[in-house]
């Protein structure tokens, strides 16, 4: 068989998975916070016999896409979102610190502040706990000040503050659980000026339109690859009739 | 199978959750004290196909990997416990609750659950029951020949009975308090009962220890803006749309693969 069929296969299989992440994408275009996946395709030279023609293609995450989501105003108090370029820190199962940009907070039996997706929400010292209280007021450098259960509005007290990363965004990579963590391992230091717009949630930064023109460039750019596999059949069909002719 | 279809899948079943709960919110828009819903997304877990930083030989290390991720789910459908506006009816016995709180209510089979539905009514009994017929808690009973009900800001419930001079209190309307109010297991009816994630209840007198006061002759209405609901529903079907699109497409790049080779 021609080694072109091979390379051209290659190329449908990474389309294929290209369109998966895209797919994924658009799966996630309402969720608070997303980030969309960014994947390239790179070329991976094959040296052999013969002339130097076959480069295989392989497809790449290169990270997330840095823009920013809309703004949606929901008016809940306990709903945030990150005004430009910041990350909420929460606690990830496994116990370590990861960043997230879903800011849709609420509070669970014990008092501890969640996200939307139940992780405990960290402070400068671990996770947050609000005590018991009677409003719960969320600032827009993350200071949350409680007045205390059974007390009048002029005992007002903080509790504690979420805390805020902004590490460079080449140092972070996306786990598998969809959260954000340290390249090395490490956790970063907390950024006092991030600010977040209370009674508002970051929405996903799919780019719909966007994400529908790639997966037509996507759809016809897999078509090709196809017809490259079929003419290389053609051609090794001639090339078989060519032999019955005498 | 192919996982791009997957994960349009999943983004399809998420979006449909959230219409359902979109048409919830706008089927109670009128309903009084109700609660509207979210649908909370998540993100799926990702597939590492390729490590990144993994080595390429024993002196090269891939500069990118290849992780793919799997969709999106609806993760949670929270109540949003923001206050509705208060609509004056001028019926002596509908209460609005002015802040944190809950109505407590006993239940034909004992358990007791909570609501914010403040239009009550006299049972046959004599009894102060809610609209859908169940015993407030703590009970009052209204005497017969009341000529009036007047129910205070701390839920004192006093009756002006014919033949007497002075009003006579007949009992108190307790509230009851959530730590997370959003954990509470909504039942139908208006009614919520108390779960493993609202926490125990605190019962209180209104307007004490922050809970919220009682205003008698008015109702909260339900906290659903239409307009915002109506803008959800738009981007809802859009993203149905494309979600249905993505399987589409991909159904096109194999029906392509399967016919022309």
């Amino acid at each position: 068989m021609d080694r072109y069929l091979y390379v051209a296969m290659s190329g449908a299989r990474e389309t294929l998975r290209a369109q998966a992440s895209n797919s994924h994408n658009l799966a996630n275009s309402s969720t608070t916070g997303f980030r969309s996946d960014l994947t390239a395709f790179m070329s991976r030279a094959l040296e052999g016999p013969g002339f130097d023609s076959r480069a295989y293609a392989t497809t790449s995450s290169v990270g997330w896409d840095r823009s920013e989501g809309a703004v949606v105003s929901t008016g809940r108090d306990l709903d945030m979102a990150i005004q430009g370029e910041g990350w909420i820190a929460v606690q990830a199962p496994d116990g370590r610190e990861a960043y997230t940009r879903a800011g849709d907070l609420r509070l669970d039996t014990d008092g501890t502040l969640r996200n939307g997706a139940g992780h405990a929400v960290l402070g400068d010292a671990g996770p947050l706990s609000v005590p018991a209280n009677a409003s719960l007021l969320l600032g827009a450098d993350g200071t949350l000040s409680i007045v205390p259960l059974g007390q009048g509005p002029q005992t007002i007290a903080s509790v504690g503050r979420v805390k805020f990363v902004n590490p460079p965004a080449a140092e972070l990579e996306r786990g598998t659980d969809g959260l954000f963590r340290m390249k090395d391992g490490s956790d970063a230091p907390a950024d006092a000026a991030v600010k977040v717009a209370v009674g508002a949630l970051e929405s996903s930064n799919v780019n719909t339109a966007e994400a529908m023109v790639t997966m037509i460039e996507l759809s016809r750019r897999f078509d090709m690859q196809v017809k490259t596999m079929k003419t290389a059949e053609e051609n090794a069909r001639l090339s078989a009739s060519l032999l019955r002719l005498g | 199978m192919e996982s791009a279809l997957w994960a349009a899948k999943t983004g399809l079943d998420a979006q449909q959750t959230r219409m359902t709960v979109t048409a919830h919110n706008l089927a109670n828009v009128s309903t009084t004290g109700f609660k509207k819903g979210r649908a909370a997304f998540e993100d799926l877990l990702y597939q590492n196909l390729r490590q990144v930083g993994a080595q390429g030989a024993a002196d090269t290390q891939l500069p990118s990997g290849l992780s793919l991720g799997t969709g999106a789910r609806v993760v949670a459908t929270e109540k949003m416990y923001t206050q509705g506006s208060i609509l004056v009816t001028d019926n002596a016995l509908d209460v609005a609750i002015n802040g944190r709180g809950f109505f407590q209510v006993l239940l034909p089979d004992g358990t007791q659950a909570y609501t914010r539905d403040g239009s009550f009514q006299v049972s046959s009994q004599g009894q102060l029951v809610t609209s859908g017929g169940y015993v407030v808690q703590p009970a009052i009973s209204i005497p017969e020949g009341t000529q009036s009900i007047t129910i205070g800001n701390d839920g004192t419930v006093s009756a002006q009975v014919a033949g007497q001079t002075a009003p006579t209190q007949v009992g108190t309307l307790q509230l009851a308090d959530f730590i997370n109010p959003a954990g509470l297991q909504a039942r139908g009816e208006n009614l919520l009962l108390e779960s493993a994630a609202s926490g125990a209840a605190q019962t209180g007198t209104a307007g004490l220890s922050g809970l919220g006061s009682l205003q008698s002759g008015a109702l909260e209405s339900s906290n659903v803006n239409v307009v915002e609901e109506l803008v959800g529903m738009i981007e809802t079907q859009r993203a149905y749309e494309m979600n249905s699109k993505a399987i589409s497409t991909t159904d096109q790049m194999l029906e392509y693969l399967t016919t022309r080779l």
